[in-house]
């Protein structure tokens, strides 16, 4: 079996060699030739430096990965051959127009001008920026920014892409459209890591799935089989009025097998084995009287997945680079 | 997303490469060019290199210029006009730095990282698009300085020997901007760090008085300072005097500059995270 992308033990600590952020604390992670790796995980997770360090922006404090079967560190330049990297910041030239930067990169990547050109109207046509190419990178929308972006990195054909948050701040819509694209990549044979803070985006497109949290990975696994772990979807119910929480808890817990958690906001949220549950609870709900303002079926949040897992709800808020 | 392309252009065949030889010069190049672009969409930029140098001209020459020279401002003017060359050139390195700062907060140059080109060519490419700057702020001192009657009294040759070590000098001076702009960690604290700098070194220098009205102590700093030397060649090659002396100290002060510089910078590039 071939991998394109393999990392064994990474660490890594910024600032200070003892009271400095522990980033990475022995990371391991592999992509097959071809499949889309999903990195789930917070921030602060160590998501981005995993990444950078794969990308070869940053080396590793110990622990060894290869891209492509190249070692990041020893090879570097060679790697840099193979890979394109689409920042979770849109790091494209805003006061250069869409043509110009794209033609930048391939200049930089060895191509004559006229190459260039070619290779930048062919990406602006594919990302649907066609109309936006003279115009500069600063009057786009920050979905076009983001195609943008995404296009530089696919200027030298990489066959490794790192895609980090590629849709985080997008809507709906757009990030439908980034999913596309990145279906498309996979399809021309190229292998993505993707990292992402939704499990419905990496349930989508990953063919495997490593669940970070502060610089460890703590699952990894097959959307599947993950989603067998942290329950397959997930109902919840808010109640028109709160005083019918326990009511439906009883309720909830009888249907389902399983007991509610309550989270604060006077919801309930409850693992279900599948979405036939649905009628059943409406019209349980119905007969029993409890009026709802919220009723929704749905893949449990990042959350969820991390109190599933850890046992703790997860409150890390701070990024580690 | 158009998915009109039969073979999308994602992944085809790898673009020809081309011999490893003189790639970093042509990729210092096409950043230089992006640089360019930049100054172009904002000409804003360049106001340090072309306003700025007028005003210093008229301000030094009628403001101080009567009580420096006893009344003649014509005399200070050829006296002073290669000293805010000097100065000009170390304010107008400033810029540089900061844009640097600025850039890789953005993070664009993420993105050249992650390509393969010498680490180095984002900042030389940077140092070369100054290249222009530079020129610019020769052409308007002179030029204005035409205007308000300074000639140049040696030869052409020697006026363009003299446009070809100020920006020669500004070009192993801006490693500086460069460094600081790499350490600094926003744009406005790389102004106030290289201000630091310039400030005692273009005032205490031979820039705008002659250096024996001043004290031992500071004459003995004078006398080692590079805008000093600089600005003691350009006077020799645009109205006459010693060349030799100065020229030798400038060429050594540029060698040193580079010397420490560009390896300073190089090595904060490759840990500015």
């Amino acid at each position: 079996m071939t991998y394109a992308i393999e990392a064994e033990g990474l660490t890594k600590r910024f600032g200070n060699a003892t009271t400095g952020t522990l980033a990475l604390d022995g990371i391991d992670l592999a992509a097959r030739e071809g499949t889309v790796l999903g990195v789930l995980g917070p921030n602060g997770a160590g998501k981005t430096t995993a990444v950078r360090i794969l990308a070869t922006l940053i080396k590793p404090d110990s622990g060894q990965a290869r891209v492509g079967g190249l070692d990041v560190v020893r090879q570097a330049e060679d790697v840099r051959r193979i890979i394109g990297l689409t920042g979770q910041y849109a790091s494209v030239d805003e006061d250069l127009t869409g043509t110009q930067n794209l033609v930048m990169i391939g200049q930089l990547l060895d191509m004559s001008a006229a190459q260039a050109r070619v290779r930048a109207a062919e990406l602006l046509e594919w990302f649907d920026l066609s109309e936006a190419a003279g115009r500069m990178a600063k009057t786009y929308s920050g979905g076009m920014r983001r195609r943008l972006d995404l296009a530089a990195s696919l200027v030298g054909r990489p066959s490794v892409i790192f895609l980090d948050e590629p849709t985080t701040g997008l809507d709906p819509a757009k990030r439908e459209d980034m999913w596309d694209v990145v279906r498309r990549l996979v399809d021309d044979g190229s292998t993505v890591l993707l990292t992402t803070q939704y499990l419905e985006e990496a349930d989508a497109l990953a063919d495997e799935i490593s669940v970070i949290d502060r610089g460890h990975v703590i699952a990894h696994d097959t959307p599947h089989g993950l989603k067998r772990v942290v329950g397959g979807q997930w109902l919840t119910i808010r109640p028109s009025d709160p005083a019918q929480l326990d009511a439906l808890t009883a309720l909830l817990a009888e249907i389902a097998g399983s007991r509610p958690q309550p989270d604060g906001r006077d919801t309930l949220t409850v693992s279900v084995e599948s979405d036939e549950i649905l009628p059943v609870a409406v019209a349980r709900l119905h007969s029993a009287g409890i009026r709802v303002d919220e009723l929704s079926l749905h893949l449990p949040s990042l959350d969820e997945v991390f109190f599933t897992l850890t046992g703790t709800r997860n409150t890390a808020e701070e990024s580690a680079a | 997303m158009t998915t009109t392309l039969e073979k999308s252009p994602l992944t085809a065949a790898p673009a020809a490469s081309t011999p490893p030889r003189l790639r970093l010069l042509r990729h210092s190049l096409v950043l230089a060019k992006r640089n360019l672009v930049k100054t172009w969409r904002t000409p804003e930029q360049l106001i340090d290199v072309t306003l700025q140098p007028i005003i210093f001209l008229i301000l030094f020459v009628y403001v101080f210029g009567g009580a420096i020279s006893h009344g003649s401002q014509h005399q200070y003017l050829e006296f002073v006009l290669p000293g805010l060359l000097g100065q000009g050139i170390a304010m107008g390195s400033v810029a540089l730095g900061q844009n640097l700062n600025a850039d890789i907060e953005k993070g664009l140059f993420d993105r050249f990282r992650s390509l393969p080109i010498a680490r180095s060519a984002p900042l030389v490419g940077a140092v070369f698009a100054d290249f222009f700057r530079y020129l610019t702020m020769c052409m308007i001192f002179i030029g204005f300085g035409y205007i308000l009657g300074y000639r140049i009294t040696t030869n052409p040759a020697s006026a363009v020997a003299a446009i070809a070590l100020t920006i020669g000098f500004a070009l192993s001076f801006c490693w500086i901007s460069v460094w600081v702009g790499l350490k600094a960690r926003t744009a406005g604290a790389v102004q106030g760090i290289m201000f630091l700098l310039i400030l005692p070194l273009s005032f205490g220098s031979s820039t705008f008085v002659k250096v024996d009205t001043m004290p031992g102590w500071l004459q003995a700093f004078v006398k080692v300072n590079p805008i000093t030397h600089l600005v003691g060649a350009v006077r020799g090659l645009m109205i006459g005097g010693p060349v030799t002396n100065p020229l030798i100290w400038t060429f050594g002060w540029m060698t040193g500059l580079l010397a420490v510089f560009v390896p300073l910078a190089l090595r904060a590039y490759k840990k500015r995270i």
